[in-house]
């Protein structure tokens, strides 16, 4: 295993891997976050009944 | 009530509350090999396997780029299944696939596209080539949307989802084209890595992350979507008495 130094310097690729894997980082959290808000948000409205109709 | 009324019924809006009941518990099951597969896959292609010979540390990217490559066909392909099943058997938890798959899809090719150019620039000299694996998985990424955007242009749930079937079968032509596109093509992109038939160009050591990084992204790719389904199932059901029943009143 290389030492940590190296390691975060990537060999001079660093702004490319780092960049790579944190855009792959965020998709993934969005992917995520994305539907448990939603999920939460209708759940809520379905409580208040909202969609009643009369 | 005729017999198949009734069976029509039933699919309809039968299984709905049992999925949304079950599909709690199935999430488990998709969410714990994802995260120890994406875990190892990560650990290992960042810490353990050693730089490549040719590329250095910047072939790393492999580990986001493949397994989110392979998950843009592997998803627009069980879409293609789903929207076959939506329309010949009118099977509305097939429809609910579809909505929910597509943004997903679209993330991961999105990704698959992204860490390509970045990947690209250093190894090829250019983020962006107009060649034909480049071309075609832009399309792919133009088809998710295309599903994306009918499914909210379109106001009825019901007519929506069977337009949204329809392009996914259509759409599913191209992945084809992208798995081929680097044989029939002369492309700057490099051919096929891993094959299941004609072994793999790539040491053991780097492999098993990769293989362990496209398993686990399928798995991630499940879990987002059957999340996505639930929410999609209860927004189309929101006004019917099973929701009321069992979210209102405990």
């Amino acid at each position: 295993m290389a030492e940590p130094v190296s390691f975060w310097a990537m060999g001079g690729y660093a702004s490319y891997v780092w960049s790579a894997y944190g855009i792959a980082a965020v998709v993934i959290v969005a992917n995520i976050a994305v539907p448990f808000v939603r999920h939460r948000a209708l759940l809520r409205r379905i409580r208040r009944e909202e969609f009643i109709d009369d | 009530m005729t017999g198949t009324g009734f069976k029509r019924w039933f699919h309809r809006f039968g299984s709905l509350p049992y999925f949304y009941d079950v599909s709690a518990r199935w999430a488990v099951w998709l969410a714990v090999p994802a995260v120890v597969l994406i875990g190892y896959a990560l650990v290992a292609g960042l810490f353990v396997v050693p730089p490549d010979y040719q590329q250095g540390d910047v072939f790393r990217i492999i580990y986001i780029h493949v397994p989110s490559a392979w998950l843009s066909l592997f998803g627009y392909t069980a879409m293609a299944v789903a929207g076959v099943v939506a329309l010949v058997w009118r099977l509305k938890i097939a429809e609910i696939f579809i909505v929910a798959a597509a943004p997903v899809g679209a993330s991961f090719t999105f990704l698959a596209l992204v860490t390509g150019a970045i990947w690209g620039e250093p190894t090829w000299g250019t983020y962006w080539v107009w060649d034909a694996r480049l071309t075609s998985e832009l399309i792919l990424l133009f088809l998710y949307l295309g599903v994306i955007a009918l499914h909210q242009a379109i106001e009825s749930p019901r007519t929506a989802a069977r337009a949204c079937a329809l392009l996914s079968i259509v759409g599913v032509i191209n992945v084809p084209i992208i798995h081929y596109s680097v044989v029939w093509w002369t492309t700057l992109h490099q051919g096929s890595t891993v094959s299941l038939t004609g072994g793999s160009k790539m040491d053991a050591d780097m492999l098993w992350p990769l293989l362990a990084g496209a398993l686990g992204f399928t798995f991630l790719f499940g879990w987002l979507t059957l999340w996505g389904m639930r929410v999609q199932l209860l927004w189309r059901e929101r006004r019917s008495r099973w929701v009321m029943k069992r979210i209102t009143h405990g």
